[in-house]
């Protein structure tokens, strides 16, 4: 107690911006503000990413033979990577949230456990995934 | 107000359990878009061949007559719209402070998940 003056640990309140730089966020909380993040991303590639790819690949045979120019390209691809990530992400931290409004695992170990799990299944499946994406199986 | 809608000095009692429905409404779609997720993916794990005709399968199979595809695809893309809704306007709320500008981006929220349902339901039944 006596050395509590000496260590000066840093205050954060109301947080802004410049201070994140120097703001390192626990496990559970970086997956917290990817699933905002993974959620938002999702949201604007709705309708101007997936619903057009999805009705080209819908709609008539012709559109269906024409996806593959689309995604051939490398740029689609990286669109595609990308979306990928943010649903599997969103996907999975979504799962570990019901558990958690369900009270499991609740405390500080397990929630960190757990944070590390969504972590490792989100981006094998986003490897596995990516791969089978770039053609590489 | 009245004072009988004042609880202490400070809190406001207005309306009644809104968070909450919005909450539960949250985590129910998550449920069913979860399970439609598995739903879709065992289907295009269970076509023959990447065909046009087993994608569109994966949407539009019918059980006896039955349009089942392309019945759950929609409700499961409705329930998108209202989860996608809720996050979103969440974030709003959470870093949007001025009442006008925070009350736009809702509007607008709401335009384009609405146009995304109508969008998605007119590429689903559309000829």
């Amino acid at each position: 107690m006596s050395d509590r003056a000496a260590k000066r640990r840093p205050q954060f309140r109301n947080i802004n911006v410049w201070q994140l730089v120097n703001y390192r966020l626990p496990l559970a909380g970086i997956l917290s503000i990817l699933h905002r993040i993974s959620g938002a991303l999702l949201f604007l590639a709705l309708p101007t990413v997936i619903l057009p790819l999805f009705a080209m690949s819908f709609t008539s045979e012709q559109g269906f033979a024409a996806l593959g120019a689309v995604t051939g390209m490398i740029i689609t691809k990286l669109i595609l990577l990308v979306l990928l990530w943010g649903f599997l992400h969103h996907f999975c931290a979504g799962i570990r949230y019901l558990a958690l409004d369900l009270h499991h695992g609740l405390d500080k170990h397990s929630a960190k456990k757990s944070a590390g799990v969504v972590f490792g299944v989100s981006l094998a499946l986003t490897l596995v995934f990516g791969l089978k994406l770039f053609g590489a199986f | 107000m009245g004072p009988s809608e004042r609880i202490g000095a400070k809190r406001l009692v207005v309306g009644a359990h809104y968070g909450i429905g919005d909450f539960m409404i949250q985590r129910v779609t998550a449920v069913i878009l979860a399970t439609y997720t598995v739903v879709l993916f065992v289907g295009i794990l269970m076509m023959p061949g990447f065909t046009y005709e087993a994608w569109r399968g994966v949407f539009t199979f019918s059980l006896g007559g039955f349009p089942l595809g392309q019945l759950l695809a929609t409700l499961a893309f409705f329930s998108l719209g209202w989860h996608a809704y809720i996050g979103v306007r969440d974030i709003w709320m959470d870093y949007v402070k001025p009442t006008g500008i925070r009350l736009g981006l809702q509007v607008l929220t709401v335009l384009w998940l609405a146009g995304s349902v109508v969008y998605f339901v007119v590429i689903l039944w559309g000829a």
